[in-house]
Order: C-alpha cells, then structure tokens, then sequence
C-alpha cells in the first residue's frame, strides 16, 4: 500500500520548508532513518529522515520546492505500485489547503460562480500549488497574472492559512498584491485586519513590476529579476518589520578608544594557542555591562517586561544567504575564553546553514558589527524578544582631545545601541553604554 | 498622594453604570455606585426590560386569532390589564434585585441616594455624606425628552416611562413619533386594544432604518389597524375637559384636530447632565452632552462619562461596552478606542422586528459609497412558512468590489437575534461567502440569513 510521505516540522517555528536536495531518488529502498532528503527551514538546513520503509515511488516536490508542513513531497510503497489514485489525492489536497472556505457542491456547479466568488481561494489555491512542480503542469492561466506575479505571490497565499488575518484583509492584501507575512496585525491577538492592510506602509509584494522595462530596444537595460520572497528572507523581513513597526526604538551614540581593550587582547592571546577573537571580547564586555545593567537585558511581553536570569547573546552573521544571529548562551557566567570557542562553532555551522532552531532564536541582546565592512556607524534594528542591540562600527585613528587639552590620535570605535523604548529609558539606555564605554577603555573596571 | 475612598465611585446604576463597576472589580478596582432610584436604571426598570414583557404580553394576545382557528373559544374580553402590568414589573424587579446581588457578588458597594460632584474626586450624596474617587464616572443616563407645549402631566401627556406604569388602559391614544419607543408601544397598545394613531414628523416611519425593512413593518401595522401618519408635524395639544385635541399640519400642507384619550410623546431623548454638579468641576457639555475622548475621558482628569450622557447612539448596550472601554482604560489595560458605529446593533421589538448595523441603502447612496443590495424573503426559508411567520426579509448592503458587509438589516420574527450572525461577519471581517458557504440548520430562519449571503454571491437556491 503506497503512502504519502509529509513534510514535518523539523523544528519548532516552522511552517514550511524548501527541499535543498534529495539524497535518495525514485526507486531506491528506503529503510526508516535513512536520509530522504535536506530541507532548508525558515533558517537552518536539516536532513528529513524517513520513519518508514518501502520503495520511494516518487518524488513529489523536487528540489528548489517548497512544502508547507502536512503537505506531501513524496510517496512511499512496494516496488511497481500504482501510484496514480494516491497522485490524484494530492492534487486535491493542494485544491484545498489553501482555501480559506471548502465551497459546498453548488458552488461549484455554478461555474459562473466560480469565477467570481470563488477567485479568491481559488487563487491562493494555485498559489500553493505553484510553489511545487504540480503547478507548473497544472496551471490554468488565471487571467491576471503571470508566472511570475503568482509565485511572488505566493508567500502571501500559502500562508494565509497560518497567518492570522480576516477574509477580507487577505482579500485585499491579494488585491493590492501586499505580502501578510510583511504586515503587523492590530486586530484582536494580533489578527490582520482591513485597517492593517489599509495602513500597510511597506513595500508591496513586488510582483506587479515583472519585466516591463525591457522594451526600449535602443538602450537594452537589464532585465528585472523577480526573487521569490520565501523561507529565510520571509521570516527576516517579517521580524524585523514587526519589529521596528511595534517597537518605539531610539538610538544613543558613544565613541570608545580601543587602545586599552586591543592591547587587552594582546595580552591575553599571547598566552593562548589559539587566538581569542574581538566578537568575543565585544560580547564579554557586554555581558558585563548587562550584569550591572538587568533592566535592558529584558524583554516586552506586553502584559509584562520580563528580565531575563540568563545573558544569551546574538550576534549577527552574515551567512551568505541571509543574516542569522547565533546566540552565545549564558554569556554573564563565562569566561572569555570559553565564549569563543562557543562563538566559532556557531559561526561554521551558521555558515554551513546547520544551526538548529535553538541556537538562533532568543537571544536577550545582540550585537551587530559591521565594522569588517568598513562601516563607520550605523542604526540596527532590534532583534526580538530583546529590547536592544549593539551596532559596532570599524576602529580608525581618529583626532581626539586627551586629558591635558592637547589633540592627539586615538584609536576610536563609534557604538550605537538601539533601544526598544516601551521597556529602556533613554537614561538607563544611556548609563548602560557609558558603563559599557567606560569598561571598553578601561578593562580592568571589569573587576569592580 | 491623596488618598481615596475608591478607586472608582460611579455616579448611576443603569446597563452602563452596573457594568462598569463589575468590570471594575473584575480587574481589581475597588468601586462603589451611587443610585437615586432603583439598581438598573431606566434599562432595567423604567426602559428595555418592562417594555419587552408587555411586547411579549401583547405577542401572545396576537395568538389568539390562532387559537380561535385550531377550535378554541378564546375571548380577549376578560383580559385585565393590570395583570399585564403586574408581570411587566416583576420581571423589572426580578432583575433589578438581580443587578444589585451581582454587585454584592463583585464587592461593589451600592450607596442609595442622589450624587452630585462636590470636587473633582469627590461625590455628595444627599447632601449627607460624602464620598471620594481616584475615578469618577458619569452614568447618569437619560429620560423622555420634553417639548415646549406638549409638557408630561402623567395623566393625560406621558411619557414612555409614565405609560409603563398606567393600569388602565386609554381606548384612543395618540403617539408622537415613531421611533422604536413609539412603534413598539403602538403596537403594544394596539394588541390589547386601543385605537392608536403614530405621528411622525419625518416621512418614514422608523426614521433610522432601512426603508424596505420599515415597509415591512408598516404593511403589518396596517394589517393590525394601527393608524400612521408621517410627514406629520404636531403643532400644539388642548387637554381641556376630557381628554385630549392634537392639532397637526399634515403632510398635504392641511391642518387636523385629531382626538384621543391620551398622547404619548416619544421624541426622543435628554440627557441627565443638568443638576449633578458638572460646572462645580468644570466638566464640559455640547447641547447638553457630555463631552468625551475615545476612552470616555471628560475635560477633567479623572473623570469619564459614558452612555446616554454622551452624543453616542442612546442605546442599553452601548452604555455597558463604553463603560467596560471606561474601566479598562482607568485601569491601565489597552481596550479599543470607542466604538465603529457601524458595529452598533439596532434593534426595535414590535412585530416584526428588526435588527440591523451599518449603514442603510439610503445612507449608502448619501456617503456616496460603490455597493451593491442582496436581499432573501423569510418566505422562502421553509422554517417560516412553518410557523406562520413568513412576513420579512434578510437584507445585506455590501462594497461592490471586495464585498464587504457595510449594513445589515433584518426584519421579520426573531430579526433582533438573527442580525447578530451578519454583525459577527461585520465584525470579524468576514465575507459574504464565508456565511453562504456554511452549513445551516434546516429548518431555521438563520436559512433566510444564509441565502441572503447566497444571493449577494450570486446562487442562492430558494429564490
């Protein structure tokens, strides 16, 4: 008896997942726990491994698809089974997934009907679809769209089912071609509401701007690339847009000389087989800095602040394909030593795409260092459930005014933290980085 | 820092003031109200409740023509209406003793007596005592609205809370207006046998509902004998001698002198803002009514008002829902601002009845808005014809493109309970489509509500 092989939730927040690779192909044996295939989710790469045995008949989303948890991206049984009836099933299951309503038998019967009333689900239905190889075949050219349009919609339909948003507001969010994974609900728990869509300030979902500047044939310009937005880049921009929308941030500036704290680092690594890096001092002195400073490692629950009993912090990596923020957990009772040798293994394997859901998510503050790029300073944004995050920009030789009134040149750090004001005054913001600062250029404060 | 007797002394007892002082409570302010009169206010006493026990009086004398056709000798002759007024009072008292234990209940203390402001934080009551608020609120209410030359005597002019308690019925009587106060007891009157006329000065009955749902009901006031006239300006009242001589310029430009025992003017509302000490604080009032913010903040810290006292809809239920908006608000709690008025039930209780929200086509056109009309007879939903109520429709008005709900109105038996599944969608921002493609009860009348859904989707099946 042949059976659908679903795509299942790797990881605690995912809701759906793109098949990076298949390991095994259609025909081979597969015994429970061999490695079916790689999916990437919202953030990390993880190995489906099968919990059954038989033979793999066939594979229904092929790699580069996506699958929404539940869905099936394969099927599973004895050699040379008919899997055609079970094929048909999950056309079907796709028809109706997505569907906000399962119309009854009239409605569609009323083929006029359909195409008014019953636009909208069916739309999103084929949106899902489309994310599979399934659409590509069965598409049926909906008058409005392009291949294109429909599959950069698609991360606004597939997900209206998960996402919390009335009919109307996922009416015309379709509409409007606006992204709900982009829009902040106000509604009761949170739901989207016309009101949100009404507001919606961000950019929309980018499609209807397909590839129609082409036509100058005098001044050939680039075509314009259509980038689906899905996964890892969805779940950043939704973040971070819930984020800077609903947290009132401010932003507080200091310079810091590295002389002492670089020579710190000196002093330290000469003693050390390996090298301690300066990511690693930066989250040491913070953590410090958290310890004497409790109310901004904190978060906004809405009902409650809650301030944290642990320091675990992000740090932002650039992973190629996205940022992640590895968290370093329980920084405020660690050596500086054991911190980085915690942080270089988040980073090789954040950069390999195999952090696990745990080791990404909740961190209490986060640090943002841009000054590898030669960033002088920047504003970032928060990143939750923590209420601030440091952003670090490169040290250059910079004209400083010392102690005795002279001008001299000292080796100067600009240091931005970005507060989340419903739970950080600007004072406590404030005196947080003037003790950060003050331990930076004097590190032997740390003791104190 | 001052220290208070309560954190919130609220001044009335009616459906706003009770209800804010239990959701007071529920979130852990300690709270008392002051009342003059009885707990629960007109609503429960003089308002909502006596007037649907004598709707509901009247609706079974209305079955006796029924009776009469399964065989039954029965004679409307023996019926004393001073039984019919009885029970519209116990069940006034039931629940008015039932407000004041669910108080006792939520440790709201009840002080009876009269409260006037004598500070900004502090309520006299009776002049004998007074008592202190970190919060005050407004819940004053309103009564019958009076009109220069038409003043309430309790005899022979009444107002709607006078008539309410007559034991004796007139065998003519006039209604000035034909609002939901004066339709309601036309058709009261009406049932147990009074001549009753309905004047209104504007050309619908029903001035704020839809015209095709009012036209169901004037065909059935018809059908009960129940005279109306609108377009009718009432222009002055002799009450000399016995009974009374309403002189009123028609709608044609004539003058009549129509005569009757007895005149009930309904015109509408005032509301109860004057000798309670506003100006002592320097609460300010438009025409009378309170000013307010979107949490029902007054010009004064610390105080609010809500209900009648304020320019929102005169209405039982939105008195509770701004008082619950009040206290969350005093409370420290995030509650939605105000109320969408277009969420705002409205419900009129003669047979039949209608219930509706939002806006009317009339309005419609008016706010120039892009809708369209879907509109199902109950007659086609089988439940009716079954149980001989198969006078009403089910009528939505919805945004021609994304078709969202805008107004629903429905008129006919049971209307008041079925506009709440439209108000739901209205609400929760559902769609037409959502209600026609649930599954209903058969036989229900909640059927005509869904094929009205239908019809605006384009296939409803019984029509």
């Amino acid at each position: 008896m042949a059976e659908k092989v679903p795509m299942t939730a790797l990881s605690p927040t995912m809701e759906e997942g793109t098949i990076a690779g298949w390991s095994a192909k259609e025909g081979d044996t597969i015994s429970a726990g061999d490695v079916l295939c790689e999916v990437e989710t919202d953030k990390a790469s993880m190995d489906y491994e099968a919990t059954q045995e038989g033979t793999l008949l066939k594979i229904v989303v092929p790699e580069g698809g996506q699958a929404k948890v539940g869905q099936t991206i394969a099927i599973l049984g004895e050699k040379g089974e008919d899997t055609s009836d079970i094929e048909n099933e999950i056309a079907q299951e796709g028809d109706s997934s997505g569907a906000e309503t399962d119309a009854p038998k009239p409605a569609d019967e009323h083929s006029e009907e359909k195409s008014t009333s019953g636009s909208d689900s069916e739309a999103s239905d084929k949106q899902q679809t489309s994310s599979t190889d399934k659409a590509e075949t069965a598409d049926t050219g909906e008058p409005k769209a392009g291949t294109t349009d429909k599959r950069s919609g698609s991360s606004a339909g597939s997900d209206g089912s998960r996402i919390k948003a009335s009919p109307l507001a996922v009416k015309l969010a379709a509409e409007r071609n606006i992204n709900l994974n982009l829009v902040s609900g106000s509604g009761p728990d949170g739901r989207i509401v016309k009101r949100d869509i009404e507001e919606f300030r961000g950019v929309p979902g980018g499609a209807g701007a397909t590839s129609t500047s082409a036509g100058s044939a005098s001044a050939p310009a680039a075509e314009d690339q259509v980038i689906p937005v899905a996964g890892k880049r969805a779940v950043i921009a939704k973040r971070l847009s819930e984020s800077k929308f609903s947290a009132p941030h401010y932003y507080v500036k200091m310079s810091v000389d590295m002389d002492s704290m670089v020579n710190a680092r000196k002093m330290l690594n000469a003693t050390l087989p390996e090298k301690v890096s300066l990511n690693a001092f930066f989250i040491k002195f913070v953590a410090e800095a958290l310890k004497r400073h409790p109310n901004v490692n904190a978060s906004w629950q809405g009902e409650n602040i809650v301030q944290y009993g642990s320091i675990d912090i992000g740090i932002a990596v650039d992973a190629g394909n996205g940022l992640i923020t590895p968290v370093v957990k329980n920084c405020g009772n660690r050596g500086i030593v054991d911190i980085d040798a915690d942080l270089q293994e988040l980073i090789t394997k954040a950069r390999d795409g195999k952090l696990k859901p745990e080791e990404y998510t909740g961190a209490t503050f986060t640090i943002s260092n841009l000054g590898s790029f030669g960033v002088d300073e920047f504003t970032a944004i928060i990143n939750p459930p923590g209420s601030a995050i440091l952003a670090l920009g490169a040290t250059r030789p910079t004209p400083v005014v010392t102690s005795d009134g002279s001008l001299g040149v000292g080796n100067i750090m600009k240091m931005t933290l970005s507060c989340d004001h419903r739970v950080i005054d600007g004072a406590a913001g404030g005196r947080f980085l003037h003790d950060l600062q003050q331990m930076m250029e004097q590190p032997v404060r740390i003791i104190f | 820092m001052a220290n208070y007797d309560y954190d919130l002394v609220i001044v009335g007892s009616g459906p706003g003031g009770y209800v804010s002082a239990i959701r007071a409570a529920q979130l852990g302010l300690k709270s008392a109200v002051v009342e003059k009169e009885s707990p629960g206010g007109v609503c429960l006493n003089w308002g909502c409740i006596p007037s649907k026990s004598l709707i509901h009086q009247a609706e079974i004398a209305h079955y006796a023509e029924d009776l009469r056709k399964m065989g039954a000798s029965v004679d409307l002759a023996g019926v004393d209406y001073k039984n019919v007024h009885k029970k519209s009072r116990d069940a006034a008292g039931k629940l008015s003793k039932g407000v004041q234990s669910l108080l006792k209940k939520n440790k709201v203390d009840y002080i009876e007596g009269t409260g006037t402001f004598s500070g900004p934080h502090e309520i006299d009551v009776d002049g004998k005592k007074k008592i202190t608020g970190k919060n005050i609120m407004i819940a004053t209410g309103s009564r019958s609205k009076e009109i220069p030359g038409f003043e309430f005597d309790g005899k022979k002019i009444l107002s709607s809370r006078e008539i309410l308690d007559i034991t004796t019925l007139p065998k003519k009587l006039i209604i000035l207006g034909a609002g939901a106060i004066g339709m309601e007891f036309a058709y009261v009157m009406n049932a147990f046998g009074v001549e009753v006329t309905v004047v209104e000065m504007l050309d619908q009955l029903l001035p704020l509902e839809d015209g095709d749902a009012v036209e169901v009901i004037a065909k059935a006031f018809k059908r009960y004998g129940i005279t109306t006239m609108t377009g009718t300006k009432a222009k002055s009242v002799d009450k000399k001698g016995k009974g009374i001589r309403l002189t009123v310029d028609k709608s044609d430009g004539e003058e009549e002198t129509l005569s009757a025992d007895m005149l009930l003017v309904a015109v509408g509302r005032a509301p109860n803002t004057e000798k309670i000490g506003l100006d002592t604080v320097g609460v300010k009032t438009e025409r009378g009514f309170v000013t307010v913010g979107d949490y029902f903040q007054t010009s004064v810290s610390g105080i609010y008002a809500i209900g009648d006292v304020t320019s929102s809809p005169l209405l039982a239920h939105v008195a509770s829902k701004e008082g619950e908006i009040a206290v969350e608000h005093m409370a420290g709690r995030r509650p939605e601002p105000a109320i969408d008025p277009d969420l705002i039930p409205s419900a009129v209780y003669c047979q039949p009845e209608i219930g509706s929200f939002g806006v009317s086509e009339k309005v419609a056109k008016e706010r120039g808005l892009d809708f369209e009309v879907a509109s199902f007879p109950y007659r086609s939903a089988g439940k009716s014809v079954a149980v001989e109520k198969s006078e009403g429709i089910v009528k939505l008005v919805y945004a021609t493109d994304t078709k969202e709900i805008l107004g629903a109105h429905v008129v006919g038996h049971n209307a008041t309970e079925l506009i709440h599944e439209l108000l739901l969608a209205k609400k929760a921002e559902l769609l037409p489509e959502d209600i026609a493609t649930m599954v209903h009860a058969h036989p229900t009348l909640s059927e005509a509500v869904m094929e009205g859904a239908r019809v605006a989707e384009g296939w409803a099946i019984h029509i």
